[in-house]
């Protein structure tokens, strides 16, 4: 069996967040409340990125969070799957002619999945994830 | 022989894929108290496989050999530990005088290892995770043990298949007043023992980041996994073994799955204390109780 199938059962998340207003991160949290369950699908929330299969970036990346998700991304065990989540994360969105934007995260690290929004809805999220679990089970 | 029974049956592996079972009754369960769906039936087996193909992260400021070895020790001992507990249930004839006091030193291993391992990971969350296990092994291990010198003091032994015998002829230990006080204790200690919601204040999710797993990946965290998993077959089943014995039909199974609901509702019912309450609880407040219970004991009560 390959590896992102065995990946694809079990994804552990780890929620990064630079310089987004704050939006995206409650719609993170509302995915695994009751109403939307992912635990269903044995996704979980967890506080260390030595733990994590999934990174889930929100915000516009700023200077000083630039230095971090790189240091972030560097130390995380492979295989680690990155979900740029909003406008923000995707594009810049609204901050995106600001001058402390430091540039979307593909700038940064190379992201699997993109998840457009603004902030992204549960089900878009839920839908962005099982795309990821796709991706990695081929 | 022994090997086999060490590594397949009752050891390693039936405790494993019992533990797992155990652990995922224990989040569908959750799940079903907070009206969620709840994961899969074999999800923590999925977890297991996914974290052994990851790779391993050691930080640079580790000390390697100890951050390294104290996962795969805990797991080995309480392997053990399973060996022990399981053959009294199978195969009496290869219990041996002293086994409980045994079984509660190897207990405490995983304890070790978890404060050795993430003190040597060189990570201040995970000193902090380190040293607040120590305080919280400091202060279970004192009521716990002091409600084990009750089932000892009424039957006037030291190994586990007698104390079945006892409980089989008398019964339960559990049923006398001191048993009882004893029993509920232990119950609390073991709580803690699982490192549980009163008290996971090692580990702390919300505040500690993982705490004293934060540095911990891959296969390494997969022990530590593993060691859990078995260890929510094994406190239970042994705690029975002393206090609500003797295990011997299919009530057995009831009797467990009863202690295992208790531990889930603790669980789910309680918030995490601060290690200051902590120490405060298990030291002033219950093992006073503890205490007793053994005079309760020694008049026979
Ligand atoms: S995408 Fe919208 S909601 Fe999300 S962080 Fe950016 S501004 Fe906020």
């Amino acid at each position: 069996m390959n590896k992102g199938k065995i990946l694809s059962r079990s994804i552990w998340v780890f929620h990064f967040c630079s310089g987004s207003c704050n939006n995206c991160d409650i719609e993170i949290l509302d995915a695994l409340t009751p109403r939307f369950d992912l635990e269903r699908f044995g996704i979980k929330l967890v506080g260390s990125i030595k733990h994590a299969d999934c990174m889930l970036v929100t915000g516009m990346i700023n200077k000083k969070g630039a230095t971090r998700l790189k240091f972030l991304y560097d130390i995380a065990p492979k295989p680690l799957a990155v979900v740029a989540i909003g406008a923000c994360a995707c594009s810049g969105g609204i901050f995106e002619p600001s001058y402390y934007t430091y540039g979307p995260v593909d700038k940064i690290i190379p992201v699997d999945a993109y998840i457009p929004g603004c902030p992204a809805r549960p089900e878009a999220l839920i839908d962005g994830i099982v795309k990821v679990v796709k991706k990695l089970s081929t | 022989m022994i090997l086999f029974y060490y590594l397949v049956f009752p050891g390693f592996l039936a405790t494993f894929i019992l533990g797992g079972i155990a652990s995922w009754i224990e989040r569908k369960l959750t799940a079903r108290i907070q009206a969620r769906v709840g994961p899969p039936f074999l999800q923590p087996f999925y977890d297991i496989r996914k974290l052994f193909i990851k790779e391993v992260t050691i930080p640079e400021n580790s000390v390697r050999s100890i951050f390294m070895a104290s996962p795969i020790i805990s797991f080995a001992s309480v392997s053990i530990v399973a060996t022990i507990v399981g053959l009294n249930l199978v195969n009496p004839n290869y219990s041996f005088n002293g086994d409980l006091i045994v079984c509660v030193y190897l207990l405490l291993i995983p304890s070790l290892c978890l404060i050795l391992g993430s003190g040597a990971a060189g990570n201040p969350l995970s000193s902090i995770g380190a040293s607040r296990e120590m305080k919280l092994v400091l202060s279970y291990e004192l009521a716990f043990w002091t409600c084990l010198a009750v089932p000892m003091i009424k039957t006037n032994e030291i190994r586990l298949i007698s104390l079945m015998e006892f409980q089989a002829q008398n019964g339960a230990i559990a049923s006398s007043l001191s048993g009882i006080i004893a029993f509920i204790i232990t119950i609390i200690c073991m709580q803690a023992k699982l490192g549980k919601v009163p008290f996971d204040i090692p580990e702390a999710e919300t505040e500690l980041a993982g705490g004293a797993y934060i540095e911990y990946s891959g296969p390494l965290l997969g022990f530590f996994k593993i060691t859990q998993y078995m260890m929510l077959v094994i406190l239970p089943v042994f705690l029975l073994q002393i206090f609500w014995g003797p295990i011997n039909s299919w009530v057995s199974i009831l009797k467990y799955l009863v202690l295992l609901v208790v531990i889930i509702l603790l669980e789910n019912t309680n918030p995490r204390l601060k290690i200051k309450q902590a120490v405060k609880t298990l030291w002033f407040g219950l093992f006073p109780v503890a205490v007793v219970s053994i005079i309760l004991a020694v008049l026979g009560l």
